[in-house]
């Protein structure tokens, strides 16, 4: 496919300031830090028609399931203030579909690929990342583990700590020991910390948070719930400060876990929010509903931030919000003002 | 091949319920064919609404003083086309296209029946335009709640052989529904191709009866979208495969246009049983 000219967002723009924009992900190194979120890109392919792919940080995959599926019944969408609630249901083309047409596509195009895998037991979970490990341009897996669990009344894994880290165990058992995994966590939980220390613990590399928050649409016309599975995940901006307080959170608690941020980002101001936070990366979902090229725009308006608020490098913006007060300064500050 | 460009407005003018919008859309227009659509970024970079809004094209124009430019039919549902009807000649806005499958032209100077319902119309002027350049027979069959909710008869009658209107209040044409009159207008062009945009209700009417008359449909679906480039699977409806399967596709990438024959219109809203990777007893 051939890629299309962007009048508003030139592609190698010259007034980009000059910041080194790596980043790592527990051993995988990304060239940039925007990655696209889960569910929100497919496999790359129809971006790729609006951005040379291969130019941000890479492509979160849809998660994948063993089989195909074929989601849930429509409704599955609603807009909602600043945000969205989807309940797609996973469809999808199932694992072996995936690898030979979306993975192989991936790997001639050249992109870094996080792949999402999905399961409903934990033996699910095990077998796909069986099913990876001889794929060779995979640089990191993201677990969701925000999926029911067929075998415990539909409960999602992420919401207890005994669960998500029986996922993360099996996934970790069944892949290359030296390929990075990330939990993707649920923000619906009393402790998103404690949820941390027990996916870590079972051999989780990192974490990406958050996953979409639970909510619920009715339409006041029919009187009755507008999606077809009532419940659905809430993204978009209306989710940003809920994502940036998780994000702050876990890095109080793990200084240097690998951290991919997602929640709400629509501008590269609002992807340093994420970072500040100690996001160590950031994908951006929703808002490539709103504006197909908006992951290479959200990377080229962070580097301009980054450069006009003095950074050389990335990685020195990571966590900065956790910086120590200088207490003498601020308030210095503040007399100044005053006085004046 | 699929663009976003920066268009801007031309022109807001209003056609009885609805309103016809002229933009700018460079490398667009030029590429637009019957049954296309374009989504528009709406509410500005700040907006709550974070979706775009789908509109199939209505007309193109590939050169003038303005480059392509091309016209939408917006019908105001909600803030999102509010806003879009308010916007001011000049204004920027956010177009990508060309979008979708389009419908498909017989290679044969064939008759062929076009059916609209309400504002569905829109793209089937492109579309009848080019059917009568093939030598087609075009006989058209326009149907709406009211005489305000029908779009561009006027038009169409110049394009047509035969206009037939239908309104449920009869306050034009006849009293009654568009898939009361298709088999009789059908018969008498002894039509080969239906061509149908509207609501589902009409389209699965449309397709029964140009299967029972052995003729091919062409339906254009209008779903719910969130991306309208195939990503989000949110406007899926259950379609039969050439190997006989049964899959949620998405009427973005897979459609809008469908044969009619094809569309399970019954089970649409649903995931019929024997749907490839259908829930099974328990699961989710």
């Amino acid at each position: 496919m051939t890629r299309a000219l962007i009048s508003h967002a030139p592609l190698g723009d010259t007034s980009l300031p000059n910041v080194d924009m790596s980043t790592s992900l527990g051993g995988f190194h990304l060239p940039a830090p925007i990655l696209t979120a889960s569910g929100c890109a497919a496999a790359g392919r129809e971006l790729d028609q609006f951005f040379d792919i291969t130019t941000i940080g890479g492509i979160v995959t849809k998660s994948v399931m063993l089989n195909p599926r074929s989601g849930r019944a429509t409704p599955r969408m609603a807009e909602t203030p600043s945000g969205m609630l989807n309940s797609i249901g996973l469809q999808g083309p199932g694992i072996d579909r995936f690898l030979e047409h979306d993975l192989a596509w991936l790997e001639e195009r050249g992109a870094r690929v996080v792949v999402s895998i999905a399961g409903g037991t934990v033996d699910e979970f095990g077998k796909l990342a069986a099913r990876l490990r001889t794929a060779r341009s995979i640089g990191a897996i993201e677990v969701n583990i925000s999926c029911p669990n067929v075998e415990d009344r539909g409960q999602v894994f992420a919401c207890r700590a005994g669960t998500a880290a029986e996922v993360v165990n099996a996934v970790r058992r069944h892949s290359d020991p030296r390929m990075p995994l990330f939990a993707k966590l649920s923000p619906d939980v009393t402790d998103i910390v404690e949820i941390t220390d027990a996916v870590v613990r079972a051999g989780a590399t990192g974490v990406s948070v958050i996953n979409t928050v639970l909510g619920m649409v009715i339409d006041t016309d029919t009187m009755r719930p507008h999606l077809a599975g009532v419940t659905g995940g809430l993204s978009g901006p209306a989710i940003r400060p809920v994502a940036v307080r998780c994000i702050w959170q876990i890095r109080q608690a793990f200084r240097d876990l690998p951290i991919i941020g997602m929640g709400g980002v629509r501008s590269g101001i609002d992807a340093l929010e994420l970072v500040l936070a100690g996001a160590d990366a950031v994908s951006v979902g929703t808002a490539v509903f709103h504006d197909p090229s908006a992951p290479i725009r959200i990377q080229q308006e962070l580097q301009r931030a980054l450069g006009s608020r003095g950074f050389a490098r990335f990685r020195d913006a990571v966590s900065f919000a956790h910086r120590p007060v200088d207490t003498r300064t601020e308030v210095d500050d503040e007399f100044d003002f005053i006085t004046e | 091949m699929v663009v976003q460009v920066k268009g801007q407005i031309l022109d807001v003018r209003r056609a009885g319920s609805y309103y016809v919008m002229s933009l700018t859309a460079p490398g667009i227009s030029e590429n637009a064919r019957p049954g296309h659509f374009v989504t528009l970024g709406i509410g500005g970079a700040e907006t709550s609404m974070v979706l775009r809004r789908a509109f199939a094209i209505h007309q193109v124009q590939s050169r003038g003083v303005y480059g392509g430019t091309l016209d939408i039919v917006v019908s105001v549902h909600g803030k999102g086309t509010q806003w879009l009807v308010d916007r001011r000649r000049h204004d920027p806005i956010d177009i990508v296209g060309p979008l979708g499958r389009p419908f498909v032209l017989p290679k044969e100077a064939v008759s062929t029946v076009l059916v609209g319902g309400g504002y569905g119309s829109a793209p089937l002027f492109m579309l009848a335009e080019q059917l009568r350049e093939r030598g087609c027979r075009v006989d058209v069959l326009l149907g709406a709640g009211t005489e305000e909710k029908l779009f561009g008869a006027l038009e169409l009658k110049r394009l047509a052989s035969t206009l037939t209107i239908t309104t449920d209040d009869g306050s034009l044409g006849h009293r009654g529904r568009v898939t009361d009159l298709l088999a009789g207008v059908m018969d008498s062009s002894d039509a080969a191709v239906v061509y149908a945009c509207g609501p589902m209700a009409m389209l699965q009417r449309v397709a029964q009866i140009a299967a029972s008359r052995q003729a091919y449909s062409q339906c254009a679906v209008e779903e719910a979208m969130a991306c309208g480039i195939g990503v989000c699977m949110t406007c899926v409806l259950p379609v039969i495969g050439e190997d006989g399967v049964t899959r949620m596709l998405r009427s973005c990438t897979e459609g809008p246009v469908f044969r009619g024959d094809r569309v399970r219109w019954a089970d649409i809203g649903t995931v019929p049983a024997d749907t490839l990777g259908a829930p099974t007893g328990g699961g989710h």
